[in-house]
């Protein structure tokens, strides 16, 4: 299973803090995207969003960087602290 | 020293534990506060959400990127979550270094990349409503001139 993590006006415009999703099939950032899409299609505005962040297992990621089972992998909007 | 907490902290403090160390001829610090007024709207209160396993680990990084490009002897980076009310101290960045160019740049250089780098999310409460905050194109240019 892949743990899927969301964050700040994402995690409210989703309506949801985290959600699973079977590792079949997922090799990369994009493949669980894509993933997303099909299963949440309510949530594409919020999802093709170019200005959203990726990390996993908390480090920042690309769309090509790499996924595997038990990876917590997080998207967020732009960081605004400070 | 690396923290990220609800409560507040102590400027007078934290100066006095830097300069402490007697080879330190030069400290810097910085202190973001909450600001009463943002694009035009009354802010009364501010919401700092972050994402606490990657929080510490993207701060660390940071501060260890300024100790590798300039002659530090510690730096102190203080990060508040949790909701806060105008005025309140919202980061502390205290460097301290032989001289004072190592210091200035590299506080500066912290603030700059904690701003677009390490995992926190502002939401302002304002008159008329909550707003999260969208990050600041000024911000990422000011991040951009270090490499």
């Amino acid at each position: 299973m892949i743990k899927v993590v969301f964050f700040a006006k994402l995690r409210e415009s989703l309506g949801t803090q985290a959600i699973e999703l079977e590792s079949t099939g997922i090799s990369t950032v994009t493949d669980v995207l894509d993933t997303l899409h099909q299963r949440y299609p309510q949530w594409q505005s919020e999802l093709v969003s170019t200005q959203l962040l990726v990390a996993i297992n908390h480090e920042m990621a690309k769309l090509d960087s790499e996924v595997s089972s038990g990876d917590e992998l997080a998207l967020f909007p732009p960081v605004t602290g400070g | 020293m690396i923290k990220v907490q609800t409560e507040d902290f102590d400027v007078n403090h934290e100066y006095h534990r830097l300069a402490a160390k007697s080879e330190a001829g030069a400290i810097v610090t910085f202190v973001g506060l909450v600001r009463d007024l943002n694009l035009a709207q009354t802010v009364t209160a501010l919401h700092l959400e972050h994402y606490p396993e990657m929080t510490e680990k993207s701060l660390r990084r940071i501060v260890q990127q300024a100790k590798q490009r300039w002659q530090l002897i510690d730096v102190s980076l203080i990060h508040r979550v949790g909701t806060l009310t105008v005025n309140q101290q919202i980061v502390f960045v205290g460097v301290s270094s032989r001289h004072r160019g190592d210091a200035f740049a590299a506080c500066e250089f912290i603030m700059d990349h904690l701003k677009t780098e390490a995992p926190f999310w502002k939401k302002e409460h304002t008159d008329s409503g909550e707003t999260w905050l969208d990050a600041n194109e000024k911000d990422l240019q000011a991040a951009k001139r270090w490499r």
